[in-house]
């Protein structure tokens, strides 16, 4: 038996005219990888912003860990152990990328000595090895903005593990990644993700992605989940096929 | 309170908020368009009064016809706004459109330091005012009081049609529609073909005569010296950020409020009046960060 | 060559030893140590990207506040001074920086403005308790219990306000290298990446504003007791906006930028101002966009190209703040 880590249940939220989540109940099991797929523009990254307290739903509610989390704000969700990637990469752009993990290692630790340089934090050595999981070692000490956006998008990652978070949320993670790096990637982030005993859940257009790495698949589709399952059972719905990929 | 005074602070409020308006109104509208707070509004607002009292003290001294002085107040204020709107835009703000917001801030603060010079030099330290234009409407009885017609029927007369002529403009004119495009939605505006600039230049000019009006329109009743242009900045920036950045007709409430407010303040609590005004911004804010009329925008994640 | 390496060190100890040979520079360089904490103040909110045109209320509450406590208490000390000082600039710092930190940007700068013409308002106003545009006088202190006379007592001060300021510039680059400084800078460039690091974006930005208050209020007590007296335009706009000046002036962001900003300032200001009293600000003005339009990284932007060009290496290229 599975336990539960994340339970949304029966959450709403349009906007003007559009729903985005109409009566949506989903589970995420701890340890797992839950994939969610879904046609443009279905909510599924509204999804994500209401687990993470960035929007609030107009009913239902977010149950993480067993604590009600639906009106909490970001950084409160954040603390609780929910890290988050985004789509287009957060990070601060105008410092190196060693700077920009510290500094989520100093946040996971408190650590807001003022006399302490950040350079001098005991977690160098550890983000350097996070770093080194992506193969992006040799750019710590490149600046974000000239990095290309690939690249970004793994820092981004990076800097959501150095949380250590208990829930992972990633939006597209290996969009921008050119294909033959992809999977390498995606095998590394999985590595990790068990290593640290992360559950994840990854928004997804990719299909052999949602195959190859997703432990369940949810399909999202106008504002509702039309089915939860192992991944090759609902790929092969033909009727997912058709409203989600259009085949 | 004394039901006379009572009615006396509505009155002087509502002229104290008319003049505001207009300074404010032309603030909101610059920002709405262009996205930049231009602090140099206050020394447009100075500068006009400064212009409309020197004018009419020059035509009495040249025995014209006194009420040449109200024609006199428009022009000095048209004249003042379009060299000054023009000449800003033309050769500062154009270069820093694509720049950082705090430099913005920065810039168009460097402006409003030149000018408060060139009032130094121009106009010296002491102050000016034109009261032909008040004298000249006589006064009106008000519960037995004189209370001069400048005051309580031009002032607000010329706020009211300021505020439908502008809804008229933004509503009804090409010009105005196209300003409104670009106010709402500055990028498919740009895609559909609207000269950005031109639209610009046009709005920034409408701000800067708006606030010269102002000044222009408080010369017969205040003293116009030097401060003056930084206090008029931060009054009607209280005003617009109480009605929220942008709003034309907030503004025209907002200045309403904040006049009232201010003006009941003098005379029940006269130590605290320059409180009062930002007494009334902070607890909107507070409550409303993005002012009375906005609506909260959400970053796209 | 070595020597525009070792610039800035013959520069401190120029500013050291000068007074010695030429005893009127004291008071000069002592109201540039005094601005240059301000300044430093005004600095540490630009790295978060955020300027204050109100900062001048800080310097303001805090020699008034030295103007109190002398009319007082006469014979106070000038650690006491120093220390209320910075509590009541603290203290302001933190109950305004409530309101204001929830803004950024436009609204940051404006309300910082409005507050301090609140604060000039009022301590014109207030005639009976402040002296209105006359403002206070401030009697001098004793200097650590002891009753110095006039050149002593200045010649105290200059040291001691040449160690406070030594002192701020360490600890305040210390804080802005320490994670604490390294999320003041993310506000500028992310704040949604800094929420989701579970960081509030609000506290930092608070410590920082108190951080720069108490800087600033420093700066004012130092100020009070160099002129003997105190009037409302400590606090006026003028001065807040010759803050930013002088922190735009120096190289925005740069802690040894505020005071190469404010010694450069205050000297020229000493010998110009007097022949060009009537268009002062105009001349700031002017400078500011040249400065913001040509040179943003300021003088410590030219005196990095000046060095690398003395060393023959390409100019290393920092950032904007």
């Amino acid at each position: 038996m599975s336990v539960t880590l994340l339970e949304a249940s029966s959450l709403h939220i349009s906007f003007g005219g559009v729903t985005a989540a109409d009566g949506i109940d989903l589970e995420v099991f701890s340890g797992e990888r839950l994939a969610i797929i879904g046609p443009n523009g279905a909510g599924k990254t509204t999804f994500l912003n209401i687990c993470t307290g960035y929007l609030t739903p107009s009913a239902g509610s977010v149950r993480f860990g067993g604590r009600d989390i639906t009106a909490m704000a970001p950084r409160a969700i954040t603390r609780m152990g929910i890290a988050r990637a985004f789509q287009s990469p957060q990070l601060f752009h105008e410092q190196c990328v060693i700077d920009n993990l510290l500094l989520a290692a100093a946040a996971r630790e408190r650590a807001w000595n003022p006399f302490r340089p950040l350079r001098e934090r005991p977690e160098h050595d550890e983000m350097l090895a996070l770093l080194e999981l992506f193969g992006l070692a040799d750019h710590a000490a490149s600046m974000v903005n000239e990095l290309p956006e690939g690249t970004r998008k793994l820092v981004d990652i990076a800097v959501a593990l150095a949380l250590q978070p208990q829930l992972l949320l990633m939006d597209e993670p290996t969009s921008g990644v050119s294909s033959l790096e992809k999977f390498r990637i995606m095998d590394l982030l999985v590595k990790a993700l068990a290593e640290q005993g992360v559950t994840s859940v990854f928004v997804e257009h990719d299909m052999e992605m949602v195959e190859r790495y997703a432990d369940r698949v949810a399909v999202w589709n106008s504002g509702r989940i039309q089915s939860v399952g192992a991944p090759d059972q609902v790929l092969a719905d033909p009727s997912v096929m058709r409203d989600v990929i259009g085949v | 309170m004394d039901p006379i005074l009572l009615v006396l602070a509505t009155l002087d409020g509502i002229a104290y908020a008319a003049l505001v308006f207009l300074v404010a109104v032309g603030l909101t509208l610059i920002f709405g368009v262009m996205r930049i707070l231009n602090v140099a509004h206050g020394a447009f607002y100075a500068i006009g009064g400064y212009a409309a009292a020197s004018l009419v003290l020059s035509i009495s001294d040249a025995d014209f016809s006194p009420w040449l002085s109200f024609p006199a107040l428009l022009v000095a204020a048209m004249g003042v706004g379009a060299a000054l709107g023009l000449v800003i835009e033309r050769f500062l703000l154009r270069h820093i459109y694509a720049k950082e917001e705090v430099l913005q801030l920065l810039v168009t603060f460097a402006a409003f330091m030149i000018l408060e010079d060139v009032q130094r030099l121009v106009w010296g330290v002491q102050p000016y005012s034109a009261t032909d234009p008040v004298r000249l409407l006589g006064t009106v009885d008000v519960m037995g009081i004189p209370y001069n017609a400048y005051q309580i029927i031009l002032l607000p007369v010329i706020a009211v049609m300021v505020l439908l002529g502008l809804r008229w403009f933004l509503r009804r004119t090409l010009s105005g529609k196209v300003i409104t495009a670009v106010t709402e939605d500055r990028e498919t505006a740009i895609a559909m073909g609207i000269d950005a600039r031109k639209v610009f230049t046009v709005t920034f000019v409408i701000g800067a005569v708006l606030a010269a009006l102002g000044g222009a329109l408080a010369s017969p009743t205040t003293a116009i010296q030097l401060g003056l242009g930084a206090e008029m900045i931060v009054l009607s920036f209280a005003v617009v950020a109480t009605a929220g950045l942008g709003q034309v007709e907030g503004a025209a409430l907002a200045a309403l409020l904040i006049g009232l407010g201010r003006s009941f303040a003098v005379y029940l609590v006269p130590e605290l009046d320059v409180l009062v005004p930002y007494m009334i911004m902070v607890l909107v804010l507070l409550f409303r960060p993005q002012g009375l009329f906005a609506v909260a925008e959400k970053r796209r994640i | 060559m070595r020597l525009v390496r070792y610039l800035p060190a013959v520069l401190v100890l120029a500013v050291a030893v000068l007074p010695l040979a030429v005893p009127w520079l004291k008071i000069v360089l002592t109201v540039a140590l005094a601005k240059g904490l301000a300044v430093l103040g005004v600095v540490v909110l630009l790295r978060a990207g955020q300027v204050s045109f109100g900062h001048a209320m800080f310097f303001a509450a805090s020699a008034y506040s030295a103007a109190f406590l002398m009319r007082g208490f006469a014979g106070a000390d000038l650690v006491v001074l120093l220390l209320a000082g910075m509590v009541c600039s603290g203290t302001l710092g933190a109950v305004i920086g409530l309101f204001v930190v929830r803004y950024r940007y436009i609204f940051f700068g404006m309300l910082n403005l409005a507050f301090s013409m609140v604060l000039y308002a009022l301590l014109e106003k207030m005639f009976h308790i402040t002296g209105g545009s006359d403002g206070m006088a401030v009697g001098r202190p004793t200097y650590l219990g002891l009753e110095l006379a006039r050149t002593s007592f200045e010649t105290a001060l200059f040291y001691t306000s040449l160690g406070l300021a030594g002192a701020a510039c360490w600890f305040v680059h210390r804080f802005l290298c320490s994670p604490l400084g390294e999320a003041l800078s993310a506000i500028r460039t992310n704040e949604t990446r800094l929420e989701y690091l579970g960081i509030s974006a609000r506290w930092i930005l608070l410590i920082a504003y108190v951080l720069s208050a108490v800087l600033a209020g420093l700066g004012g007590s130092i100020i009070a007791v160099n002129q003997g007296v105190v009037t409302p335009d400590l606090g006026y706009w003028i001065r807040s906006g010759e803050f930013v000046f002088i922190a735009i002036l120096g190289g925005a962001g740069h802690v040894l930028g505020a005071f190469a900003g404010a010694l450069i300032y205050e000297l020229v200001r000493f010998y110009a101002a007097a022949m060009a009293a009537n268009v002062w600000q105009m001349i700031l003005g002017f400078v500011l966009l040249g400065i913001i339009l040509f040179a943003s990284r300021g003088i410590v932007g030219l005196y990095r190209d000046l060095a690398a060009l003395a060393s023959g290496s390409r100019s290393h290229r920092e950032p904007l703040r």
